[in-house]
């Protein structure tokens, strides 16, 4: 797998589905990370003032935790995760074993709408992904 | 593993601090934050527990400027060094470019040392990783306690006890007043970039 390097085209691509999918839905940032804590890409409404290094290692660190407790209980993993504030809202969802797309919204978006669009972006990423690499 | 990324040309490269619990590790990062504030567009992340004690991991991102035009961003971490927290720390590992070990050079420290470098070498083992060819730099760390009266062990036994084998570079430090942690983490960058240079040879 050519895992650590992406091509120019390919992130381009992942962008586009990122904007066309979610931040014209509203989403305030969206950032895909590997689950060693490195940025992928990270698109924002052009508002959102995120320090996404920090959070993309915290958030890593996050989901590797979860990931540990799922094993715990017995389960091989738990692939979403959302946390949510009074203003603000954070979703985990799983793209594949090593990247991790995290949304960024506020309280105009109902979680389902999201949790929708996000299954379609991930669907969609996944072919760049994996056409690029196999 | 370095993730490059060829449009924003941007490497980023994560190197973990590690070493036995309050061997100072924090101390390095805190250190080079204040004494690098300028290149450091971010907080300093700390995880800890209620008695300053880290839980999980500190972390400190860090621009290196352009090497070929590419944009280096360094990111450090540390691990937390109690014998407890070895789950944490593996997690912290995963994707290591480079790694500081951080030896503690009071003398009741001297088994600590040993087991954390061992515990660190079946940790990196788990990640398909070998500690005897990922980037490492060596710290003795605390040689100001000297000084103060605190009875420190001879830089000669720590090497022999750490570095016999492996033979990377090593240096004496003083995390607190600074002594050798700028010249720590520069030993790192550099043996951590041109490993990653080499892999994409």
């Amino acid at each position: 797998m050519n895992y650590g390097i992406v091509s120019q085209e390919q992130l381009e691509q992942i962008d586009t589905i990122l904007s066309d999918k979610l931040i014209k839905l509203g989403v305030d940032c969206v950032i895909i990370i590997d689950m060693a804590g490195n940025i992928i890409t990270a698109k924002d409404n052009g508002e959102s003032k995120y320090d996404v290094y920090s959070f993309a290692a915290l958030a890593a660190g996050n989901f590797a935790t979860v990931d540990a407790m799922a094993k715990l209980v017995g389960e091989a993993e738990f692939s979403l995760l959302f946390h949510k504030g009074q203003e603000s809202n954070i979703h985990f969802s799983k793209i594949d074993d090593e990247l991790l797309l995290i949304s960024m919204f506020g309280k105009e978006i109902s979680l389902g709408f999201l949790r929708l669009n996000v299954v379609e972006a991930i669907e969609q990423i996944r072919i760049v992904w994996e056409a690029s690499n196999s | 593993m370095s993730f490059i990324n060829l449009k924003d040309k941007v490497v980023q490269v994560k190197i973990v601090y590690y070493g036995p619990g309050r061997c100072g590790k924090t101390t390095n990062l805190e250190y080079v934050n204040r004494k690098f504030r300028d290149q450091i567009q971010s907080e300093m992340v700390s995880l800890k527990t209620h008695g300053d004690r880290t839980l999980f991991f500190d972390f400190l991102p860090f621009d290196m400027g352009k090497i070929k035009g590419y944009d280096i961003k360094i990111q450090l971490y540390t691990v937390p060094g109690q014998v407890k927290y070895n789950a944490t720390r593996k997690l912290v590992l995963k994707g290591v470019d480079g790694v500081v070990f951080v030896a503690d050079a009071m003398e009741k420290q001297r088994e600590k040392n040993i087991r954390s470098l061992n515990q660190l070498h079946e940790n990196l083992q788990a990640y398909k990783e070998s500690i005897f060819k990922i980037p490492l730099v060596i710290q003795y760390n605390k040689v100001d306690l000297k000084d103060h009266g605190v009875p420190i062990l001879p830089t000669e036994l720590l090497r022999k006890d750490l570095n016999s084998r492996l033979k990377v570079p090593d240096l004496e430090a003083s995390a607190i007043t600074g002594y050798n942690v700028a010249a720590t983490l520069k030993k790192i960058i550099s043996s951590t970039v041109v490993s990653i240079q080499k892999k994409l040879l």
